[in-house]
């Protein structure tokens, strides 16, 4: 079925929305995490009316603005892209991506515009209690804008509060609350904001160490560390509890993603988790390969991780494409049948329809009522197009959390020189330290492949594959704008790099 | 008279204030000069090429009302079936030709 639509196209629209994301997301986890670092620093000063915490706080505001100019009007080139590559599915999720897009847009405004400049503009210009408040509320409302986008994006994970339209082809809002409170959306917010914290407090920690092994404003590079540490230590703790909680709602409304995460190609009692392994590229579902050349499991763990319970049984890639009777999983295969047979009573709803033939329109709708959950298998030519990338997807989750516990050992290091006072003489640590910062956007460029690479073949779960979701284009318009954006991205982030390693050079300016 | 351009001074202090904080603000900028000059010609690369040029509204620039998109995006989704009839069609006369 889904040889009917040009997959060259699709793929190149795919890897322009990957590269068009994935840019955007260099800059806004930066910009959610170091806005509540800055207005602690920034509380510090008001509290303390100490010039070094003025200067330190000033310093990490400009170059906070340098992520934000750089990064601002890149998610839009997105919205571009909904309205010419992916019309279909613009069409079909309008209704209920309106009012989440429509929120954020006022209060990323409204919050964000106001409080901005306030917060750069008001040094001994307003009132420090202003000011301070400003420079929170520039933190608020960009963790408040990230709220709306991903309610929007949970929703194409788990679409809840929604009911398909025949006659619009639109799926239509249902109940806002549901759509809002979706265990997906509040699972992904905390796990973005917490994550986002974490990479923020390792900004700040690469940055001071560079400085402190240059031997170049050692006292602003120790007081933001001692923030940072703390901050960064707590925000790990707090991301690897939500990385949980979202891995057991993976489990739940997105289980093939969960096993694909985690090559588990055979369903298993007591499952384990793999700390470390060699995924067999050539491995298929159905084959007799085994899935990994090399494999250390820790027992149980994925078990408890989906379930909460290590002896339980977690269904794997297998499970789902064949079906377990015992378990009562339906394989692919019947969710396909069962998906033409929605396709094919739509065809025949709008067909009775435009004949004026009532009666037989409302039969058709019933029929296709019966299967509408199974609509998107009915595009899927094989029961194997549901697998998503297993490969991409288990090292993208592997080296996301390898590289978490990393952060977290580095924070607690840090701290605890910190707090000894002998963090100068560790430039074994400060050395690892400087590179913390690229590391950190490794893993969180990775949580992204994550998210949406373990959802393939989906653009909404269940419901619409990738490939219907594009508009009706040429591959080759979609490769022109692609290699537009590429070119444009490497100038933008040449331009960020170089202002950044500028002001960085620079160092705090004295008051 | 006087009481009125009192009055106008009482309305225009507050802005008069705010449009100087922006205008003071942005002449201090050093650093920030830069980025807004970056930030224009990402708009203009943005809104004046790329969404001029090359990001049409796919259905918006086909179909002029919500009927026409909404029929358009059903027959996409209902193409397979369509297809299938073609093909099956196409099967049964090839048989009985």
């Amino acid at each position: 079925m889904i040889e009917n639509f040009d997959l060259t196209m699709v793929n190149w629209a795919r890897a322009q929305f990957a590269l068009t994301a994935m840019y955007h997301w260099i800059f806004v986890p930066l910009t959610l995490g170091i806005t509540w670092i800055i207005a602690f620093y920034h509380t510090i000063y008001v509290r303390t009316g100490s010039n070094e915490w003025k200067n330190l706080t000033k310093f990490w505001m400009k170059l906070f603005g340098i992520n934000f100019a750089i990064g601002v009007a890149t998610g839009i080139i997105m919205e571009f892209e909904f309205g010419t590559n992916w019309s279909n599915y613009s069409w079909m999720v309008g209704d209920i991506f309106g009012a989440p897009l429509a929120i954020e847009g006022i209060i990323a405004f409204f919050l964000e515009a106001t409080f901005f400049a306030v917060m750069f503009f008001g040094w001994n210009r307003v009132s420090k209690g202003f000011h301070l408040f400003s420079s929170w509320m520039v933190a608020l409302g960009s963790n408040l804008s990230a709220v709306w986008i991903l309610v929007a994006n949970a929703w194409m994970q788990h679409p809840v509060g929604q009911a398909f339209n025949p006659d619009t082809a639109r799926f239509e809002m249902k109940d806002f609350a549901d759509v809002v409170f979706n265990p997906v959306a509040v699972s992904k917010f905390t796990h973005t904001t917490s994550s986002s914290m974490l990479l923020a407090s390792l900004f700040i920690i690469s940055i001071s160490s560079w400085f402190i092994l240059k031997g170049r404003h050692i006292q602003m590079a120790r007081r933001s560390i001692a923030v940072a540490a703390v901050f960064g230590l707590l925000a790990s703790g707090f991301t690897a509890f939500t990385g949980d909680e979202a891995a057991f709602e993976n489990a739940r409304h997105q289980p093939m993603k969960l096993a694909a995460f985690e090559g588990l190609y055979k369903g298993e009692y007591g499952a384990g988790l793999v700390a470390a392994g060699l995924i067999n590229p050539t491995k298929q579902p159905g084959d007799q390969q085994e899935a990994f050349s090399f494999e250390i499991r820790i027992p149980g763990l994925l078990s408890l991780l989906a379930n909460r319970s290590p002896g339980s049984f977690v269904p794997g890639i297998e499970d789902f494409v064949y079906g377990n009777d015992e378990h009562g999983i339906m394989g692919a295969g019947e969710k396909i049948k069962k998906g033409r047979m929605a396709l094919a009573n739509l065809d025949a709803y709008k067909t009775a329809k435009e004949a004026g033939d009532e009666a037989a329109a409302w039969e058709a709708l019933a029929a296709f009522n019966e299967n509408r959950d199974f609509i998107g298998y009915g595009f899927l030519e094989r029961p194997e197009d549901t697998v998503p990338p297993v490969a991409l997807s288990f090292y993208a989750f592997h080296i996301m959390v390898i590289l978490g516990s990393l952060f977290t050992l580095v924070c607690i290091l840090y701290l605890f020189f910190s707090i000894k006072g002998t963090l100068v003489r560790q430039r074994w640590l400060l050395g690892l330290g400087t590179t913390m910062f690229f590391l950190a956007m490794v893993a969180s460029q990775a949580g992204w492949i994550v998210a949406e690479v373990g959802r393939q073949p989906w653009a909404i779960q269940n419901m619409l594959p990738v490939g219907v979701a594009t508009s009706n284009l040429t591959a080759g318009t979609v490769q022109t704008t692609f290699f537009m954006f590429l070119a444009l991205f490497t100038l933008l982030l040449i331009a960020e790099i170089g202002i950044m390693a500028k002001q960085i050079s620079i160092g705090p300016e004295e008051d | 008279m006087r009481s009125r351009n009192n009055i106008n001074l009482r309305i225009s202090g507050p802005v008069r204030r705010v449009i100087h904080f922006y205008v003071d603000g942005f002449r201090r900028m050093t650093v920030g000069k830069t980025l807004w000059k970056v930030i224009i010609i990402k708009l203009i690369i943005m809104f004046g090429v790329l969404k001029l040029f090359f990001f049409h509204d796919f259905l918006g620039s086909r179909f002029s009302t919500d009927k026409q998109k909404a029929d358009y995006v059903l027959s996409e989704l209902t193409r397979p079936v369509q297809n299938q009839k073609i093909m099956h069609k196409e099967e049964k006369d090839d048989r009985e030709f």
